[in-house]
């Protein structure tokens, strides 16, 4: 379950955000999560409230961007989506790939006052 | 970042302790880590720490946008930043000491700690090693390592699930690490949390063994992702169980073709010289680089 300490490290990051923003509250945390960036956003979602209890972000809108997949073929240049990291080239077949899209996990942005 | 779940609880505090320096049912000798504690929990009083505090620095760089009396902040910041941050630190010390850090995942039971005392037991007389060890409890496989007179620290995680960067760092600055040696760190045994970790490490090795099915690697993808050396242990077995070794290796290759791979036993030994041959060439190699 390590989806608590990426939870606590969003917590320590509007934190520091708010603060050196003067804010007195947190209404809403804008996260960008990738599907192959290895956070189970169910898991997420079930430790979340333990983790903001007693922060400023206990009362903030919690909104998730959740980002697919994409790699880039390098046998062939192809772009295809994927869903497991195992995934081959729908073209060449090759394994060779770079994930392009889909290991996002940031804070995009908070709405603070 | 402290990653011990249910805080406030002492179970669930992460201890760093020596064999036989530290009793580990006395929790309160790391002052350093309740303070990190109340750092993480006292959040809009204290400044955290100075590492922290440069990482705040750095980063400064989102945009503040005045709208009525609310204000949108975009931080577009990573999320395991700090924890990224502080495994580049001690790279950086590993580097500068020629420190060889290797960072030993796998399930449990897969035989981390048996080839770990293999490989001290057989290269100790040849090369400098020290040791992090990680469970959730207990010393036991800190004191196997003691046993063999090298230097070890143990990490309790407590609930956690995973060695972070500022546990390692912590660990070792408990221990003199030698110059021109091998700091080997066996993470918890857990095939999904520790593989979003970086330690620090030049190397990571997870470890797979074939009393398990020869799918883990599909299965479990980030950690093969994320590894640059697979080990195939208890190969002594093959004879006896269903697991197809090239299978194994080509469901992992699917994720990451760039894998080297040993098979081997740490029990009967059977393999263990290539794997012992790619630690002294990794050794020298990097007092060559330097």
């Amino acid at each position: 379950m390590h989806e608590l300490s990426i939870a606590l490290g969003i917590v320590k990051i509007a934190e520091d955000e708010r603060q050196k923003a003067n804010a007195q509250k947190i209404d809403r945390i804008e996260l960008e999560i990738g599907a192959l960036s290895g956070v189970e956003l169910d898991s997420l979602d079930f430790v979340w409230p333990m983790a903001v209890k007693d922060t400023a972000l206990e009362k903030a809108d919690y909104h998730v961007d959740f980002v697919e997949a994409v790699a880039e073929c390098l046998e062939c240049g192809q772009q295809f989506p994927i869903k497991n990291l195992y995934d081959n080239c729908p073209v060449c077949n090759g394994y060779f790939k770079d994930i392009v899209a889909g290991k996002e996990l940031r804070v995009k942005a908070l709405e603070v006052s | 970042m402290c990653s011990t779940c249910g805080c406030g609880d002492p179970e669930g505090e992460v201890k760093i302790m020596i064999p036989g320096v530290e009793s580990m049912d006395h929790h309160h000798h790391d002052h350093d880590h309740t303070h990190d504690h109340h750092h993480d929990h006292d959040h809009g009083h204290h400044h955290p720490h100075s590492h922290d505090h440069h990482h705040d620095h750095d980063h400064d760089h989102g945009h503040h946008h005045h709208s009525h009396e609310k204000t949108i902040l975009e931080v577009e910041q990573d999320i395991l930043s700090t924890n990224d941050m502080l495994a580049q630190r001690n790279r950086g010390y590993f580097e500068a000491k020629n420190i060889l850090a290797i960072n030993l995942v796998s399930s449990p039971g897969s035989g981390k700690t048996s080839l770990l005392e293999a490989t001290l037991r057989d290269l100790k007389n040849e090369i400098e090693f020290s040791v992090i060890e990680g469970d959730q409890q207990t010393t036991n496989d800190a004191n196997r390592i003691d046993a063999l007179k090298i230097p070890v620290v143990q990490i309790n995680t407590g609930k956690g699930c995973h060695l972070d960067s500022d546990m390692v760092y912590k660990a070792f600055k408990k221990m003199e690490l030698k110059d021109n040696s091998i700091l080997m760190i066996e993470n918890v045994g857990n095939l999904v949390c520790p593989a979003l970790f970086d330690l620090g490490e030049q190397h990571r090795v997870v470890i797979i063994s074939t009393t398990e099915g020869d799918d883990k690697p599909i299965k479990y993808p980030d950690m093969f992702a994320h590894s640059d050396i697979c080990i195939i242990n208890k190969i002594d077995l093959l004879p006896y169980v269903s697991f197809d070794v090239e299978r194994a290796k080509d469901y992992a290759r699917r994720i990451n073709p760039d894998l080297t791979f040993f098979e081997l036993s740490a029990t009967t030994g059977e393999g263990l010289t290539t794997w012992y041959e790619w630690l002294r060439q990794h050794v020298s190699n990097f007092l060559k680089a330097k």
